[in-house]
């Protein structure tokens, strides 16, 4: 009677999580959505707690208080700048408490004298994920952090090693299903595992960490289904599955909007091979074009349709409000002021719109990389903020370039633009973009920051 | 395999259909709080944690227990929190012209 109860409250949950996911899909309704998920998870744990094999509730006490303490400035606290790298460290939790539950339930099996194959090749699956997960992201949060260097971190014969390592863990995996009860191997496989999850990580450049963070997004669900499975929990292999999908389909959105192969992101080492690639003949050709800020700020102001395309340097410059008050005093003058947002404009998928959305700028102003390539011929002025390669026509133009294919912001196609850029170098990639060149296209040198202050008070004089 | 294991993998099949369904109508606009979300509702692996903390199984599987679930609390009460700060950013521009509309009514 209890199981049934404990199983129906389960039910319930999913039930309320699936609602949420289909609530996300607009945001007027997604905070209602996550607020029944939250609801959900409330009567998840509700239920656990009548699990008939929970004798003593000290120890449950402890983790979960020292948990919320600790969760709390996690969810209130942290800057959103900083999303990336929580997300990670988010990532490093979860998946070493699935770990050591893994660790934790093969002891049990052990003492008990009952692990079964099929058990056994669940959890192992558990712990060679979770453990992974747990040190990967680890490492990917000390890289977004600054912890850790940001560029890719190589040495020789890099794959082979770590194919190698690899290898040995799915081995010891094997070996385990043969010898369920041989410890040696499972703490061979639970260390080998933590090694190739900082392999996995260290040679991935700071550019390709969208990728990597939803990657281990993906890892840390498919340890939450080996748990469900390890455990006969449905909950956690349908949690587990939506969690591993997502991850899935957002390292796929990232990989396609940065031209990679998923395999190129893990084993390529992007940061040092573009540089080699762009010394030829191959960059742009042609003079950047200075303009001043009063002439900027006047051709803003009389325009009619004004696209604003930020890239990661606005984020660095924390200049998200500046562009957002300028944005309100063009409109103000009767223009209208949308915002192109690359999928990879930020360090993880759909950062960009989060940074927009805090200093205020409406989420219908945020459009998307295909709605708004329909929109630039139509545009008077597109001001390009800190972005580079997302509006480089090369991708389009050049095959030799190292961005080729990559699908871009069509700004090119505009009637002018106007570039804020703090030099004249190239740009994160290493590659020379040939819009900064173009005739339409005048350049704005400084700050981001102060060229936004700038332009907005020539805009609000002219 | 026995029977439960086989109604696992259907579990699994479905829940993948329905999440891959619901999961690629998110818009790239969301992405960032879906992935806060996914890490919050992740923290439902406190079912398997708050079991091995309170089952007394020695003190091994205790302590493993209460780490596990020190970090899917971690996880439940910082995601949710921090996915509710986000959404709640996200406004519509004509929301503000309402606000604004009232403003000048009051005037």
């Amino acid at each position: 009677m209890r199981d049934t109860l404990i199983q129906l409250a389960y039910l319930l949950a999913a039930f309320l999580f699936l609602i949420a996911l289909r609530a996300l899909s607009k945001p007027d309704t997604a905070r209602r959505g996550m607020q029944l998920a939250a609801f959900g998870m409330a009567v998840g744990i509700a239920a656990t707690l009548l699990n008939a094999r929970i004798i003593s509730y000290e120890w449950i006490l402890v983790g979960s208080l020292i948990g919320a303490v600790a969760g709390y400035p996690l969810g209130k606290w942290v800057p959103m700048t900083a999303m990336p790298q929580r997300i990670a460290f988010s990532h490093a939790l979860g998946a070493l408490a699935a770990t050591v539950v893994g660790v934790g339930e093969y002891f049990n099996g052990l003492s008990a004298g009952e692990l079964g194959s099929g058990h056994v090749i669940a959890l192992g699956f558990e712990v060679l994920l979770g453990g992974l997960t747990v040190t990967g992201s680890l490492t990917a949060f000390a890289k977004l952090q600054e912890i850790l260097p940001g560029r890719p971190l190589t040495f020789r014969g890099q794959n082979a090693f770590n194919l190698t390592i690899l290898a040995i863990g799915v081995a010891s995996l094997v070996w385990l299903v043969v010898d369920p009860t041989n410890v040696v191997v499972a703490g061979v496989m639970l260390a080998v595992s933590l090694c190739v999850g900082v392999l996995l990580v260290l040679p991935i450049g700071g550019a390709d960490m969208p990728v990597v963070v939803s990657l281990l997004n993906s890892y840390a669900g498919l340890a939450a289904v080996a748990t469900g499975f390890a455990i006969d929990n449905n909950i956690l292999i349908i949690v587990g599955a939506l969690d591993g999908l997502s991850g899935f389909i957002l390292s796929i959105a990232m990989s396609k909007a940065m031209n990679r192969s998923f395999s190129n992101v893990l084993f390529g080492a992007f940061g040092s091979a573009a540089v080699a690639e762009t010394g030829g003949g191959s960059g742009a050709r042609g003079e950047m074009v200075p303009i001043s800020a009063e002439d900027a700020g006047l051709r803003m102001a009389y325009a009619q349709k004004v696209v604003v395309v930020p890239g990661y340097g606005l984020a660095v410059a924390q200049a998200q409000h500046q562009a957002r008050e300028l944005a309100d005093l063009i409109e103000k003058r009767g223009g209208d002021v949308r915002f192109a947002i690359h999928p990879v404009a930020g360090r993880m998928p759909g950062h960009m719109n989060v940074l927009l959305a805090e200093a205020g700028v409406p989420y219908d102003k945020l459009v998307d990389m295909d709605d708004i390539n329909e929109r630039f011929a139509e545009t008077d002025v597109v001001l390009v903020v800190g972005a580079n390669d997302v509006v480089n026509p090369a991708a389009k133009t050049n095959p030799n370039s190292p961005i080729y294919g990559m699908p871009i912001l069509k700004a090119a196609e505009a009637k002018s633009v106007i570039a804020l850029k703090r030099g004249r170098g190239a740009g994160f990639s290493g590659v020379e973009n040939a819009l900064f060149v173009d005739p339409k296209t005048s350049m704005l040198f400084g700050d981001a920051k102060q060229s936004l202050i700038t332009l907005g008070l020539e805009v609000k004089n002219a | 395999m026995n029977s439960t294991t086989l109604i696992q993998f259907f579990v699994l099949m479905l829940a993948g259909l329905v999440g891959f369904q619901s999961i690629s109508r998110i818009p790239p606009l969301l992405h960032t709080p879906l992935m806060a979300a996914t890490n919050a509702i992740s923290g439902i692996s406190l079912v398997a944690s708050l079991v091995l903390a309170g089952s007394q199984d020695g003190p091994l599987a205790t302590v493993l227990g209460t780490i596990a679930v020190t970090c899917a609390m971690a996880n439940v009460v910082g995601g949710f929190l921090i996915t509710d700060r986000m959404l709640a950013m996200f406004k519509r521009a004509d929301g503000d012209k309402m606000k604004g509309a009232v403003g000048v009514a009051a005037k």
